[in-house]
């Protein structure tokens, strides 16, 4: 036995009882491991293969106990569902503005807050990441009376400019602003990520293309966004994924029913009320492996286009 | 040395440049947090004040009136020779109206010459603070808190415990494959939870676990990838010579855990902790599939909501509560936010 691993306890002992050692490390690293293991196990791969077998069943939960193999018939259904269709619309019609929004504001206000002009930053992060712990049902019951027709305090602001605000909630065409203005109490953790991975820029980069007579938006587009690319990446991902998971807002503000006009029936709103409201179970999971379909290609495909443009310092590839 | 003039000039730009950096970012900070001001408002208010502020204040003002020969008549500020006087309104005319003073309700009345819909009703300033025990009252916002609270606690400890434990195997023991199970545990991060949400749901249904808090702590005695993450972050940066003296001294893993790792680890530890509280504390979609129709165990986010669909016409007792629901994690988010700016930046920075 040649090469003994320092960085490992009991290389003073001989080897035999070294070797003794090791194993015994071994076992107590499964033990310490083992929570998870069991947690990955039967509340994640055993689930996950699970729902996809219930997607070929015809599982109810007021018949738990009559469950029937029914072959591809659920996967059929997705063809004749009107409601898939419209619920497919809305997340797409969201998330063309809102992934943008969820990307773009936390980085400009990032970048704010970054300006070394600027005085007490540390009191504008506190108090910008403040609203991102306030309980959804309380940003949701504010935002729904700051938004009311004629009490709230947005329509009175412009009627105070002599207009006429419209009926947020109430209206299709302003549902989803209303929707992105309620989402922007939720910018404080990005925005808060984006901002610490700002100051992990390296100052001479800057210095250097100061002396190369960069101009501010030049050092921005040359040097910050590709030296923050992993991260605006990595929240890229997150927030696509947040966007087919979109649930609390919405329902909170129509009781799941999608008004108005079910411009928010979103995807995970359809397949909450299939599965818990009419306890379709197997074609809520079949739903659910749509999803999860859905959100494997956009995955897979973002990493491949993030070769493109997300630039890694170290030179280590992947996340 | 330079010339006087260009340094004064420099000192010049950068303090203009402060005043608008900071100028712009107070007008956008105080309109990020205008919403709150508008729900303190609004809770103290009455349900008519409410109605009336639409065209009038937004302060919770009441209209000042004076009971004369027993009728309520409402009090104008009015202009007169003498300045003006606050006198209440006994008879509306057109070009004239009869005003009566308060302060002598015997004198006569006195008349006024001109519209009394110009007039400036006197209003005062009159709070509702009884808002508050009535919706403290109505959402029974004692059973919530306390169930809230104990979801959250025993879920905080089960994370903790596990993810404590997993993220000490990561850093300090030699598993096989430990590269690929760590890969497989930061997957879980963007795993879609719907895709194991129905099977997971009908076995806590089989076992007869839905209608109890069970599915919403037990799970979290299996720790969670972020938490794992960012206890394994910092234990990475712990040095090793402090554990290795403690084997050599003959201490079992379990003791050097509690001894040695946990005792330095403290901030990571409170962060974790705290992440999982302002979790629970939120959370909606899991009390409101496992909860329903158990509305003695439901937390703050159901229970709330519930309410609020009840109550669509009191949006005073609607901000009242909402201000009841989000004190405790807004309090602790105040007095921990180090912790919490830590956590956040190393999950989302370092990955």
């Amino acid at each position: 036995m040649t090469a003994v691993d320092l960085s490992k306890p009991g290389t003073l002992a001989t080897t035999s009882s070294a070797s003794q050692l090791a194993r015994r490390q071994k076992f107590w690293g499964f033990v310490f491991l083992s929570p998870w293991v069991i947690g990955f196990l039967f509340f994640t791969l055993i689930p996950i293969v699970t729902s996809l077998v219930i997607s070929f069943t015809d599982f109810n939960l007021n018949k738990p106990d009559e469950i029937n193999f029914v072959g591809l018939e659920n996967y059929l259904k997705l063809f004749k569902d009107p409601i898939l269709g419209i619920s497919l619309q809305d997340t797409l019609r969201f998330g063309l503005i809102s992934l943008p929004m969820s990307i773009l504001l936390p980085l400009g206000l990032a970048l704010l807050l970054n300006s070394k002009y600027l005085i007490a930053q540390r009191l504008f992060r506190t108090l910008f990441y403040m609203p991102y712990v306030v309980p959804t049902v309380s940003a949701v019951a504010i935002w729904r009376g700051m938004l009311s027709t004629d009490t709230g305090w947005i329509n009175r602001l412009i009627a105070l400019f002599g207009g006429r605000g419209p009926d947020w909630v109430n209206s299709v065409q302003w549902i989803y602003p209303a929707l992105y203005i309620i989402g922007l109490w939720g910018i404080g953790n990005v925005m808060l990520i984006m901002l610490a991975s700002l100051q992990g820029v390296p100052t001479e980069l800057y210095e250097a293309a100061r002396v190369d007579g960069a101009r501010p938006l030049d050092e921005i587009r040359f040097i910050t966004l590709p030296m923050i690319s992993p991260v605006i990446f990595y929240n890229l991902v997150l927030s696509v994924i947040g966007l087919f998971q979109y649930f609390d807002i919405p329902y909170m503000l129509s009781a799941g029913r999608g008004d108005p006009a079910n411009t928010t029936m979103f995807f995970n709103i359809h397949l909450y009320k299939t599965a818990f409201t009419y306890k379709d179970m197997a074609y809520g999971s079949t739903l659910a492996w749509v999803l999860f379909l859905m959100a494997f290609v956009i995955t897979v495909f973002l990493f491949r286009t993030g070769r493109h443009w997300v630039f890694y310092a170290g030179g280590e590839q992947g996340q | 040395m330079t010339a006087y003039g260009a340094f004064d000039s420099k000192t010049f730009r950068s303090f203009r440049l402060k005043t608008l950096i900071t100028l712009l970012a107070t007008f956008l900070l105080v309109t990020f947090l205008m919403p709150f001001s508008y729900m303190v408002v609004t809770s103290l208010k009455d349900k008519q004040q409410i109605i009336e502020g639409a065209q009038g204040s937004v302060l919770p003002l009441d209209t000042v009136t004076f009971n004369y020969q027993g009728k309520d008549y409402n009090v104008y500020n009015v202009p007169t020779s003498a300045g003006t006087r606050q006198l209440a309104l006994i008879r509306k005319g057109q070009t004239e109206s009869r005003f009566v003073d308060p302060a002598h309700p015997a004198a006569d009345p006195v008349v006024w010459q001109g519209s009394w819909r110009t007039l400036e009703p006197v209003t005062v300033l009159n709070p509702r603070l009884t808002n508050f025990p009535e919706a403290w009252q109505r959402v029974q916002f004692p059973l919530l808190f306390f169930n809230t609270l104990m979801i959250a606690v025993f879920g905080m400890i089960g994370t903790l415990l596990s993810s404590i434990c997993v993220a000490y195997a990561f850093t300090r023991f030699p598993i096989p494959g430990k590269n690929l199970i760590f890969m497989i545990l930061i997957g879980t991060i963007i795993l879609p939870r719907q895709v194991t949400l129905i099977p997971t749901f009908a076995f806590f249904t089989r076992i007869g676990w839905t209608g109890t808090w069970l599915p919403l702590i037990v799970p979290h005695f299996f720790s969670n990838a972020y938490n794992v993450f960012l206890l394994r972050q910092y234990f990475l940066t712990l040095p090793r010579e402090l554990d290795e003296a403690a084997m050599i001294d003959g201490a079992s893993p379990f003791r050097i855990l509690r001894s040695v790792i946990i005792p330095q680890s403290y901030p990571v530890i409170i962060a974790v902790g705290l992440f999982h509280f302002v979790y629970a504390w939120n959370n909606y979609f899991e009390p409101l599939i496992y909860l329903i129709g158990k509305p003695n165990l439901v937390p703050l986010s159901v229970g709330i909501q519930i309410f609020n669909y009840q109550f669509g016409s009191e949006p005073q007792l609607i901000q009242a509560t909402a201000l009841l629901g989000m004190s405790l994690p807004v309090i602790i988010f105040f007095f921990a936010q180090r912790f919490f700016m830590q956590g956040i930046v190393v999950t989302g920075v370092e990955k």
